[in-house]
């Protein structure tokens, strides 16, 4: 069975904090959270999502990404229709110390990086061992 | 009225999206449902028709035109991905759900199609490939003629 499976999207979870203004079915970007010794770097698949809709927000250690997709099939009829088109959203809690102001995000092809240094303190330090 | 095959195939993707969806729901923030792994190996497609062409449209985010392979042979479309691993040293991944390796799709088309003018584009990770149907698929409007 797994050859005849696709990837799917999958919904947005519930978010308890807020609720959407603009209604809608939002779906969860697949993400890859790699760290680095200096940084963290988040790699947000958005296909379908515009360079200027795209909305980031770090607050409270709570990292937000927003994608807005514009619609792209409006009055089609699938014959096949496999994954729906809408807002990607997630939001994490950073438990590391990120430098907040030097946080970079870029946009490529699709998918939505950021890098988010860490603060000073949080930085790994090799420590000399004297004989 | 639409007459159209029936696809046993489709009605279980929508059965298991809709499973998906569900069980989303229940799977506590930051686990794994996990079957994941199993149905991330193949990219999904929506397809659609206008009465000139057909228009397959899949999700392929970060990848580059020079990795991905696609053919038409008859009425069988073939699409294959590659996605290399990435090789990082000395990184500690945190979350890894974006599909790497390769992929391949093969997609049955609903008719005939002139495989001479199949265009591809890809924009912001959306490959979209258009397919002009073949002069006999194309509808014809049957004009009636009366004789009395």
């Amino acid at each position: 069975m797994a050859s005849e499976s696709t990837i799917t999207k999958t919904p947005a979870e519930e978010s308890t904090q807020a609720e959407h203004t603009r209604s809608g079915f939002y779906y969860r970007p697949n993400v890859d959270i790699i760290e680095h010794p200096e940084e963290l770097v988040v790699l947000a698949d958005v296909p379908g999502a515009s360079p200027d809709g795209i909305d980031v927000n770090f607050e409270d250690g709570m990292l937000t990404i927003h994608a807005k997709v514009p619609p792209r099939h409006e009055d089609v009829e699938f014959l096949v229709g496999e994954y729906g088109v809408g807002d990607f959203w997630r939001t994490f809690h950073v438990a590391e110390t990120v430098d907040a102001g030097k946080i970079s995000a870029e946009y490529a092809d699709g998918v939505l990086t950021l890098h988010m240094p860490k603060a000073e303190a949080a930085k790994p330090r090799k420590i000399a061992v004297k004989a | 009225m639409v007459l159209r095959s029936w696809r046993p195939m489709n009605q279980l993707a929508q059965l298991r999206r809709e499973m998906d969806r569900l069980i989303a729901g229940w799977v506590p923030d930051g686990l794994e449902w996990p079957w994941t792994g199993m149905l991330r190996s193949q990219p999904a497609v929506n397809v659609w028709e206008t009465p000139e062409s057909i228009f397959v449209e899949l999700e392929v985010p970060g990848l580059k035109s020079d990795q991905l392979d696609i053919s038409v042979v008859g009425d069988q479309l073939s699409v294959k991905i590659e996605r290399p691993e990435p090789t990082e040293q000395d990184v500690t991944y945190h979350r890894r759900e974006r599909p790497v390796g390769s992929f391949l799709r093969v997609v049955q088309l609903p008719a005939e199609v002139d495989a001479n003018r199949v265009e591809a584009e890809l924009q912001h990770g959306v490959l979209t490939i258009q397919l002009p149907k073949a002069e006999a698929a194309k509808p014809r409007k049957i004009q009636v003629t009366s004789t009395s």
